[in-house]
């Protein structure tokens, strides 16, 4: 390899990374001021790039100069700076102080809203943004040809972060940022203004997402797909950086760009998984981040979010049991359909309860979860594919495989709490995500793998439903046995007091890794059923999406109740299910219907049925 | 025997010496109290005893047994009980479930996944309860306890693992003042009575001198003074950088109030 040949490798990493430090470091300044982990922050830098792409062309017509196309990359970030106040004042401000999932959740309805605005205005195709004017040639350095633009990307990073500096010391707006970072109660107590702090911030920060995007679009065409692609990215940059620190989102955005670039050399297919074992190697050493401080303890002991104390069904709780457990084995009785419908409620709602059993009952808030059900579906089906192994023993295989990539995982996650650790599970399943999407020898890439069918015996759809039902309600009874088994109050322990957990001699950690393989084993048998009742597997099963779609079930269940996620479960799939179908819309619905949620009824369908049933007739 | 021996235990962060060569013993069934001003390194001193810091020189030796650096949860199993300066319970549990929770750790089940936790260890549970006087709120919240009530549930949790040495960080602090003598007597009859070496720290001189033993005044690390309660009100030293003439008066009040 040529010595020229690195360098210009080393610039376009470098370019890579100072896009990425605009974008990150939004995200983090907007983070360290509000706490809220900001999933439509990828969606402003879409918004970004679309609004460039439409207001750029247009100011080019009166005259192609470098100004004009500058002037119209500034605007662009205004606009979305705007769209950042807006999601401030509409919907933030009244989700400061719910949980943290539930504030993820709600900027996650967010990120499914734009991206059906974003399809309703600008379509579905893409479009490809013009080439700035001045700088559309090529510099030869060494001989090798360096795109002009690019090296110009290069010192955007460092200048944005000199101005972030010049506000950040010298403006009140900046040292206010600065201290609600550090202390946001005691900014409050001084008098300052919160709302108006909280606004700014969201401009500044919605603002720095939007000039990230409309700098790319003479490198990049405006996609549908450009927001998670990136806010995975800008996450493990901030996270590796330490939340709410400029300067450690610049080194950790130096340091990605810089290994994708070579990292590409060596390992042309996984620089995925290469980004996110430097996040996981960082937070084992740094918990917290290069540069990041742990969040000041409170100091005062709260009640934590989830199941408080799992005591015994009553009349109500029963005969509404036996009603479920009486539909789901009439189902073949309806129809076909029904049967179908049926099954699929059944898988999704012992991975809810699976889920549940860490997020309400642990206190472990995994953003990943459709990893392990994902793994579980690739542990059945390549072995039925690929091996021509029978369905009994792939049954056996998807606990084993969610469980073991559950384990190997959470022996990471679980050294981490609160925001960091639902951010390592982000990562985990995206690592997960990557390896079964570009490993297309084995996995069949996006396609996925067809031929996943049951054994003979169980082939036709009602005795499938029936296999189903047995083994999955089997699993939701033992989950639920556990929850009130002295391991189950254990990690109830470990949630509400670590140290108190820790003083009367438990080993906190253990017994969270162990909750954390148990409930990856419940989830990879869900995914193995899943499998065999769709015949086919694709990587859409360890998505993000999936992974949120769970996290409504158990939201829309009630994460304080044991068995409301199987509520939650047969409501949200039944709702989708019916809504699917009816609108090209469902995106900006589910955005919608999740908000609500949040907003309505925190405590879901078994803390609504709770409060009618306790309020006096 | 020596139930607890520290041997020049010391402690630095960064610049400052939080506790410089730190020694003391603690027998069976005595009550020591570590006092001193802001910042002193009391709390240090006694984090490095219960496991939460590591110490950078010294040793602690627990019955004849070396025991420096090692983590609570393995002090506890060794018969070390603690409580903290914000009492740490568990939120969602009864008052009773706290207790539960506590024996089930002592007993080494926290990892069985089928019997039934509510049912197990009631009536020790119970009676440990009943030892601190809270037996007939067992079944409340414990969120909804007034924080003196909370703090007798911590001292059921800790004495369930039964310990032979309890280390309490400021017990008295956020008490009502009636609560603080209660809650102090309560421990120094159990601690007599079953032989529990006591270490704690403590702001209030009205707990010190009434129920302590011994006294170690640290201040800016190091040990000024150690001895009885009448010796350490005696001594002048200590007059001068800690207690004050009305502290020193204080001390005398509560130590005539208490024995006579």
């Amino acid at each position: 390899m040529e010595w020229s040949f690195l360098l210009v490798q080393a610039l376009s990493g470098l370019a890579s990374a100072s896009s990425l430090f605009v974008i990150a470091s939004g995200l983090t300044i907007v983070f360290g001021v509000t706490r809220i982990v900001n999933f439509a922050h990828g969606s402003f830098y879409m918004l970004g790039a679309y609004v460039a792409v439409t207001l750029v062309p247009w100011l080019l017509e009166f005259e192609r100069s470098p100004t004009l196309f500058f002037v119209g990359v500034l605007a662009s970030a205004i606009a979305v700076g705007v769209l950042g106040v807006v999601m401030e004042v509409t919907l933030l401000r009244r989700i400061y102080r719910v949980p943290e999932l539930f504030q993820l959740l709600a900027t996650f309805g967010v990120v499914l809203i734009v991206q059906d605005l974003v399809l309703l205005i600008w379509g579905p195709v893409e479009i490809a943004g013009p080439r700035a004017p001045g700088l559309r040639h090529g510099v030869y350095i060494l001989d090798q040809r360096f795109p002009a633009y690019e090296l110009f990307l290069i010192f955007v990073g460092p200048a944005v972060l000199a101005l972030l500096w010049l506000l950040m010391h010298r403006t009140r707006f900046g040292v206010l940022i600065r201290a609600a970072t550090q202390d946001r109660e005691m900014v409050g107590a001084l008098g300052v203004n919160q709302a108006m702090l909280f606004t700014g911030t969201l401009f500044l920060g919605a603002a720095l997402a939007g000039l990230g995007g409309a700098l790319q679009i003479p490198r990049v065409s405006a996609s549908s797909q450009m927001d998670l692609s990136i806010i995975t990215e800008a996450f493990v940059v901030t996270v590796i950086g330490g939340m709410g620190s400029v300067p450690g989102a610049f080194i950790a955005a130096l340091l990605i760009g810089l290994l994708q670039a070579f990292g590409v050399l060596i390992f042309p297919k996984i620089t995925l998984v290469l980004v996110f074992l430097l996040m996981a190697a960082v937070l084992v050493v740094k918990p917290w981040g290069l540069l990041g401080r742990p969040d000041a303890a409170a100091g005062r002991a709260v009640l934590p979010e989830g199941i408080l104390d799992p005591g015994r069904l009553d009349r109500a709780g029963k005969v509404l049991l036996a009603l479920g457990l009486i539909t789901v084995l009439a189902l073949p009785l309806v129809d076909a359909y029904a049967v179908k419908v049926g099954t699929e409620v059944l898988i999704l709602a012992l991975a809810a309860v699976s889920l549940n059993f860490l997020v309400g009952n642990g206190g472990i808030v995994s953003f990943g979860h459709a990893a392990y059900f994902g793994l579980g579906a690739y542990g059945a089906g390549l072995l039925v594919v690929k091996a021509g192994m029978p369905m009994e023993p792939a049954l056996i295989a998807a606990p084993i495989a969610g469980g073991a990539a559950a384990a190997l995982f959470g022996f990471f996650v679980v050294r981490l709490s609160g925001i960091y650790l639902a951010m390592l599970t982000l990562a985990f399943a995206q690592i997960a995500y990557a390896v079964v999407f570009q490993w297309v020898e084995v996995t069949g890439g996006d396609n996925g793998l067809v031929g996943v069918w049951p054994s003979r015996w169980a082939a036709s759809r009602e005795v499938y439903h029936y296999l189903t039902a047995v083994v999955t309600l089997a699993a939701i009874v033992f989950l639920r046995r556990v929850i009130h088994a002295p391991f189950g109050a254990t990690l109830r322990a470990a949630r509400d007091s670590a140290q108190r957990a820790d003083a009367i001699g438990v080993d906190v950690r253990m017994h969270r890794w162990l909750g954390f393989t148990l409930a990856g084993a419940a989830a990879g048998l869900a995914g193995g059923l899943y499998a065999f009742s769709k015949g086919s597997i694709d990587p859409t099963l360890l998505g993000i999406p999936m992974s949120v779609d769970f996290l409504s079930m158990i939201l829309l269940g009630g994460i304080q109740s044991v068995l409301g996620p199987v509520a939650g479960a047969a409501a949200f799939h039944a709702l989708k299910d019916f809504f699917l179908p009816l609108t090209d819309h469902w995106r900006l619905f589910l955005g919608l219907s999740i908000i609500g949620m949040v907003l309505v009824f925190p405590r879901g369908l078994a803390g609504a049925f709770a409060s009618l049933r306790r309020r006096p007739a | 025997m020596t139930l607890l021996a520290v041997e020049g235990l010391t402690k630095r962060f960064g610049g400052v010496l939080a506790a410089k060569s730190v020694s003391f013993a603690l027998e069976e069934g005595e009550m020591l109290a570590i006092i001193g001003p802001n910042g002193a390194g009391k709390s240090t001193t006694f984090n490095m005893v219960g496991g939460q810091l590591r110490p950078d020189g010294g040793s602690v030796t627990l019955a004849g047994k070396d025991v420096t650096g090692l983590p609570s949860r393995a002090l506890c199993r060794i018969g070390v009980g603690r409580t903290f300066q914000v009492a740490q319970t568990f939120l969602s549990f009864s008052v009773l479930g706290n207790v539960q929770m506590a024996l089930l750790a002592h007993h080494g089940q926290t990892r069985q996944l089928l019997p039934d936790a509510a049912a197990m260890h009631r009536d020790a549970a119970l009676a440990l309860l009943g030892r601190v006087g809270m037996a007939a709120q067992a079944g409340r919240p414990i969120g909804e306890l007034a924080y003196g009530d909370v703090k007798r549930v911590e001292l059921a949790i800790a004495l369930a693992a039964a310990p032979r040495l309890l280390l309490m960080d400021e017990p008295t602090a956020g008490m009502a003042p009636f609560e603080r003598a209660a809650l102090m007597a309560l421990v120094a009859g159990i601690a007599r009575s079953e032989r529990i070496g006591v270490l704690f720290t403590e702001h209030d001189m009205d707990a010190v001198f009434a129920h302590a033993d011994r006294i170690l005044v640290l201040v800016r690390g190091e040990i000024i003074a150690r001895g009885s309660p009448e010796q350490v009100r005696a001594d002048p030293e200590v007059q001068r950088v800690y207690l004050g003439h009305s502290g020193t008066r204080a001390a005398g009040r509560a130590r005539r109030t208490t024995h006579g």
